[in-house]
């Protein structure tokens, strides 16, 4: 392949170890275009945000001191993480019984609860944290309604406020809770349950002693998965908080666009970022991201 | 499943998720047939009033306009690069490539957040803030997984021995790629795209920080009505943007079924 030949050696032919052929240049220049929108246009912003979070406003972890001085910080990281559990938390219980549900279900019966599934996950954030509000604000379709039955005599108040944030959370985690433990179910043979049965076992024994143990793995992906996304959620939490519950993205928001407190904000973008990537670290053999982005087929 | 189905109690809290994940969505259609001035639901009569509205508002379409093209231009540079790196990747092997295809997921990992307030300071330097070209390239950028991981998934359904059989019979890479790989994979590819449009068209957290005058998209005219004015119009965009992404999807999945015949 003479095209290919001069390539390479400008490319450095010493550079590279014995095994890969001179062929092969011509691969990895496919990468080039990717790679380089990658470092200039993605990675280099991000690595500019962690620079600034030790040399704004002054050179040094002043920033990250008030980790442990300032009451303002430790309130909003409290309210993340509580926020973030109760949120995993339910989602991935919602998630599991309609992960077992869809496994269990005859094929054509699948097609359907994976459909109700999948059309809320890339229906836009935006449209429905707006139905969340039309539904639950004060003069909101639920409490208009509770009010017409007579249930309730003054308006409840669901929406902005914590309430109103994992309710929408909760909503938008849900198929993301699904779909790696559906993949990991899938894998279980349904003869195993059957057999169980056979051999004298209770519904309930056939679910905690043979599903639930081979269906963990799954369970462990969608944990972590929906944790980390919900670590640095900002539309559903600015929408349905109104203003008054503070999560970490609108927090860094606020610092950035309102205060121009470039330090602050960049630190505590900088804690999300590590926070996710060791979180993401400790559990890789467990989370496979590309299974759980494949269109969820 | 082999005889074992589930039982009550189960079927009964999968319903009621599915009924939490859909209702709510569904609320949006009759809300924005409603006969009345505000946020409720039709009362005396439907009425398309505010779907005319809409269609006819200089700001609203003006903002769908901006997003369509936006979308399309960074679906284009998502495609391109995504589709190159993907097939590189392929060829290269897992174990060579193992840094690049970590880097290529990281939009997915990193909140956009982070990502934003990055970009903010980064675009300043560069004269990109509040460019069509500024947003386009990072709606792109940040497409580019949705790409990579749809063609990946295309590429491992596809005998790696016809590839060596092409270039053993003396075609160059272009024509390899051109003429054998390319055509072999264009379902993956076609669904990538779809993913990296609905993804730049619906992206709000970028745009808030690297555009505010001359580039003002659908989302960001969408959360300006959500945190100022609450109006029926806000719920007939909610049903015509449900509408497209169900379309969408519709697509994607006959282009799934045909791969798969």
């Amino acid at each position: 392949m003479p095209r290919d030949a001069p390539a390479l050696s400008a490319a450095g032919a010493a550079a590279r170890t014995r095994h890969i052929l001179p062929r092969d240049a011509g691969w990895y220049g496919l990468l080039l275009p990717a790679f380089l929108l990658m470092t200039v246009l993605y990675v280099a912003p991000i690595l500019q945000v962690l620079a600034i979070s030790v040399t704004e406003p002054v050179p040094g972890f002043g920033n990250y001191e008030r980790l442990f001085t300032n009451a303002g910080v430790q309130r909003v990281i409290g309210t993340t993480l509580r926020i973030c559990l109760i949120t995993t938390a339910v989602a991935l219980l919602l998630g599991y019984v309609l992960s077992y549900v869809i496994t269990l279900a005859t094929p054509r019966a699948q097609r359907w609860w994976l459909l109700a599934v999948l059309v809320p996950l890339w229906i836009s954030v935006l449209v429905r944290a707006f139905a969340w509000v039309t539904l639950l604000r004060r003069q909101g379709l639920v409490n208009e309604g509770l009010q017409a039955v007579g249930l309730i005599e003054e308006p409840l108040r669901l929406v902005w406020n914590e309430f109103g944030i994992v309710i929408g959370m909760v909503h938008y985690m849900v198929p993301y809770a699904v779909l790696p433990m559906l993949a990991a179910m899938r894998e279980i043979d349904p003869r195993l349950l059957a057999a169980a049965r056979g051999l004298g076992a209770s519904r309930f024994a056939v679910f905690s002693r043979v599903f639930l143990p081979l269906s963990a793995p799954g369970l462990v992906a969608a944990g972590v998965l929906v944790f980390i996304f919900s670590l640095g959620f900002y539309i559903t939490p600015a929408i349905l908080g109104g203003g008054k519950t503070l999560m970490a993205a609108e927090w860094i928001k606020l610092q950035i666009l309102d205060l121009v407190r470039w330090g602050m904000g960049a630190m505590l973008a900088t804690v999300l970022v590590v926070t996710i990537l060791v979180t993401l670290a400790i559990f890789s053999r467990v989370v496979d991201l590309r299974r759980v982005f494949g269109g969820g087929h | 499943m082999g005889g074992y189905a589930s039982g009550p109690f189960a079927r009964t809290v999968a319903w009621a998720t599915v009924i939490y994940l859909v209702l709510p969505i569904s609320i949006v259609i009759p809300v924005s047939l409603t006969d009345r001035r505000y946020l409720s639901l039709p009362e005396e009569g439907l009425s398309f009033q505010h779907y005319a509205n809409l269609l006819t508002s200089e700001a609203w379409l003006g903002a769908i306009w901006q997003s369509l093209w936006i979308a399309i231009a960074s679906t284009l540079i998502a495609v391109a690069a995504g589709t190159l790196c993907a097939i590189g990747c392929w060829r290269l092997g897992r174990r060579s490539t193992e840094l690049v295809r970590a880097m290529m997921l990281l939009p997915l990992i990193i909140p956009s957040i982070v990502y934003a307030v990055g970009l903010y300071r980064w675009f300043g330097m560069l004269d990109l803030l509040d460019r069509f070209m500024g947003v386009t390239l990072a709606h792109g950028v940040t497409g580019i997984p949705y790409v990579v991981i749809t063609v990946s998934t295309a590429l491992a359904a596809f005998d790696p021995r016809l590839e060596q059989a092409a270039r053993g019979m003396g075609a160059s890479l272009l024509q390899t790629l051109r003429w054998v790989i390319l055509p072999r994979i264009m379902p993956g590819i076609a669904s990538g795209a779809i993913f990296a449009f609905i993804h730049s068209w619906d992206e709000l957290v970028l745009v808030l920080f690297i555009a505010s005058r001359q580039v003002f998209t659908l989302p960001r005219k969408i959360w300006d009505g959500v945190n100022e004015n609450l109006d029926p119009s806000m719920a007939a965009v909610a049903v015509l943007l449900i509408l497209l992404t169900i379309l969408l999807l519709m697509l994607d999945g006959a282009l799934r079924a045909r791969r798969d015949r």
